[in-house]
Order: structure tokens, then sequence, then C-alpha cells
């Protein structure tokens, strides 16, 4: 294939995947790679580099519309990013010494939980429980709009949730994805902040997560512009477009059309890992 | 503080893919029908995978150097976001929150600088 080509049939690709991950709320990154991959036979450490790439994008270009509506608590993410980009660091140290096949594994399984995650309701929690003295020594708490002016909320299970983000920034890493999924697990149901503000934060903490990790992989060569520009074209391109169709879309049976296929790339990423096709 | 924040994300975004699109055309230009396959990993090549060797590449006009300086202006976006942070909690005085916000952006220079 010519390097033209295999560049915009890559560009289109990354585009639908950023489309339906905007229009979903999963994220382009976590199709990016498969379709690199098992798709373009592209090989998993350079996917991982384009696709790392492709998340700052999304994440910098979305953040830059939810700053100005005040939900981002800026001092969790300041706080959470001494752990996701540690995690981050250490990732990307370990990537060099797991084999690929292990790597599609892992993807395999991530793949398979966010499936899983994206088909559940969201439970609604209670804000104003008595605050984890954590939160109160680093001041965490924090007020964001509601239709009744700025609600005041607390933050709970601060020494957990620091801890599992310091795994998102490893997996965030070592598979070159934003990991939002792990990143709202952590802030929605252990931290019980309310939706709004984990999902902004979190949008926030992604870019700044996947920046650590791009950085020593760039030294480490997983960077190809050949690759990674298509990539960061295509998802940039989708991600804005889906942005903008999103409050008339039904995003429901698309969630579930989008799951199914995750689902597929599980299995085939998960028989090429363990026969070791990849 | 929040307008200047969203400011720099959407000018750092809007600058990296125009040097991206950029570096794009003249690639196409001179490369775009060669046979390419990216299934072995080999490391990109080593003028391409650090700081000063991509800017001293995009000075000679290198079309992949240029694709890699985008690429390096969006990887120092949210890098840019977390200077300003600590800046707005220097204003305010919050010293465990310099601390922590300078810890981080040292994090993240060791990964864009030196890390290998």
């Amino acid at each position: 294939m010519t390097l033209l080509t295999l560049s915009l049939l890559v560009a289109l690709g990354s585009f639908f995947a950023g489309l339906l991950g905007a229009l979903t709320g999963l994220g382009g990154g976590i199709v990016v790679v498969p379709m690199l991959t098992l798709l373009f036979h592209v090989n998993l450490r350079y996917a991982i580099g384009a696709s790392l790439v492709s998340v700052i994008a999304t994440s910098s270009g979305a953040a830059a519309a939810y700053v100005r509506e005040g939900y981002t608590n800026v001092r969790i993410g300041i706080f959470l990013e001494v752990a996701t980009t540690v995690g981050a660091v250490t990732g990307a140290a370990l990537s060099g010494l797991i084999p690929t096949s292990a790597l599609a594994v892992l993807f395999a399984l991530v793949l398979v939980y966010t499936a899983y995650r994206s088909l559940q309701t969201r439970e609604e929690h209670a804000i104003d429980l008595p605050a984890d003295p954590l939160a109160n020594t680093m001041r965490l708490n924090g007020t964001y709009p509601t239709k009744e002016g700025m609600t005041p909320y607390t933050v709970q299970g601060v020494a957990r949730g620091f801890v599992i983000m310091l795994g998102a920034g490893v997996l965030s890493a070592l598979l070159g994805i934003g990991s939002g999924v792990v990143k709202v697990l952590a802030m929605d149901r252990t931290m019980k902040l309310p939706f709004k503000v984990s999902t902004t934060t979190s949008n926030f903490m992604i870019g700044v997560t996947a920046a650590a990790s791009a950085g020593v992989y760039l030294h480490r060569g997983y960077i190809e512009p050949a690759i990674a520009f298509p990539v960061m074209i295509g998802v940039l391109g989708g991600a804005l477009l889906g942005a903008r169709i999103l409050a008339v879309a039904s995003t429901s049976w698309l969630r579930k059309i989008f799951s199914a296929v995750v689902v597929v790339l599980a299995i085939q990423m998960l028989y090429k890992g363990i026969t070791g096709a990849m | 503080m929040e307008q200047v924040v969203g400011r720099l994300l959407q000018a750092g975004v809007f600058l990296a893919t125009a040097v991206v699109l950029l570096g794009a055309v003249a690639l196409m230009a001179k490369h775009g029908g060669d046979a390419v396959a990216f299934g072995t990993f080999r490391g990109t090549a080593s003028h391409l995978t650090s700081v000063g060797a991509i800017v001293r590449g995009t000075l000679a006009r290198d079309p992949r150097a240029i694709v890699q300086l985008g690429l390096v202006l969006l990887i120092a976006t949210p890098v840019a976001r977390v200077a300003l942070t600590l800046v707005a909690f220097v204003v305010q005085r919050d010293r465990l929150y310099v601390a922590l916000t300078t810890f981080v952006l040292l994090v993240l220079s060791y990964g864009l600088l030196w890390g290998s």
C-alpha cells in the first residue's frame, strides 16, 4: 500500500472512531488501536503511540469548551494527576519489557470491561455525605453550577481514588487509551463526585496523563508521524462533529451497537494475543 | 482565568493541527507514492525522537520533522495548561497546590524532554 492510500484510509477510519467515541461518550482511543492493528496491520507499539496523540487532541479540544462552564474541579484534577502521571511514566517504562501479545490480551480485557460498563445505567448518589477527613485537609470539596445556583458537594474515598488513578495512569500508557472508564469509576463511584464534575475533571486529566506517557514514547520511537498524523486529524475531526450533533442524535441504540463492535474487537485482539499473532 | 485556559487549549490544538497538516501535505508531495508497511516495530528514526532534533529537522524543511513538530506541540498543550494552573495557585498563595502542581509539571517535563 502506498503512503497516500494508507494515510487516507487511516484518517477515514479514525474519523468514524472519533465520531462514535464522542457520540457514545466512550472516547475514540478505545477503537483506534484495534482498528490500526487488526485492519491496517500496524504494529501495536506504533498504534499505541498514535492513539495517545489522538487522546490528547480530543481531550484538549473538549476541555476548551468545558472549562468555561465551571464544572471542572482543578484541585481534584491536580491531586489525582500526581497519581496518573507517575502511573503513566511507570507504564511507559514497563511497556518495552512486555511482549505485544500480552498487551493485546490486556487490551481485550479492557475492551470487554468498557462495553460492559457502557451498557449499565448510572446510579445517582448523594453528594452531601460527611466528607472524607483527607478531603478536608486537601481542600478537595467544591461547588458546581445547578439549576438552584452553585451547589456544594463533598468528596469521599480520597485514598482509594488516588490508588485507582495510579492504575488508570499505568493502563493509559500501556494501551494508549484515555482510560476514561477507570477515571470515572474512581471519581463517580469511589469519590462520589457529581457526574458532571467527574466527567469534566476526568477529561482534564486524560490529556495530562496521555501527555506524560506520549513524551516518553516520543523518545522510544513509538510515535511514527506517518501513522500518528492521520489518526490525530481523523479522530479530532470526528470528535468535533460528534460534539455538534450530540444534541440531536439518539445515543442509546448507538451505545448498544458500539458495545457490540467493541466486543467483536476484543475477541479478535484476544485471539491474536493468545496465538502470538500480534 | 478559565477564559485564558480555554483560549490556550484551543490555540494549542489549532496550532498543532495547522503544523501537522502543513507537514502532511509536504510529506505526501514527496513520499505519497512510496510503498509502506508498519507491521514490524523498528522504532521511529532517531532524528524524529527528541525535541531538539525535531526542531533542527523542521528548520531543514524535512516533512516528517514538521509533522512531528506539530505532534510535539499537541503533547505540549496539556503541559502548558498545567503550567498556567501553577501560576494561578502561586497567585492564590496556595502552597500545598503549588507544590503538587510543580511535581506534576516536573513529571511531564521529564517525559517530554528526557524520557527514555
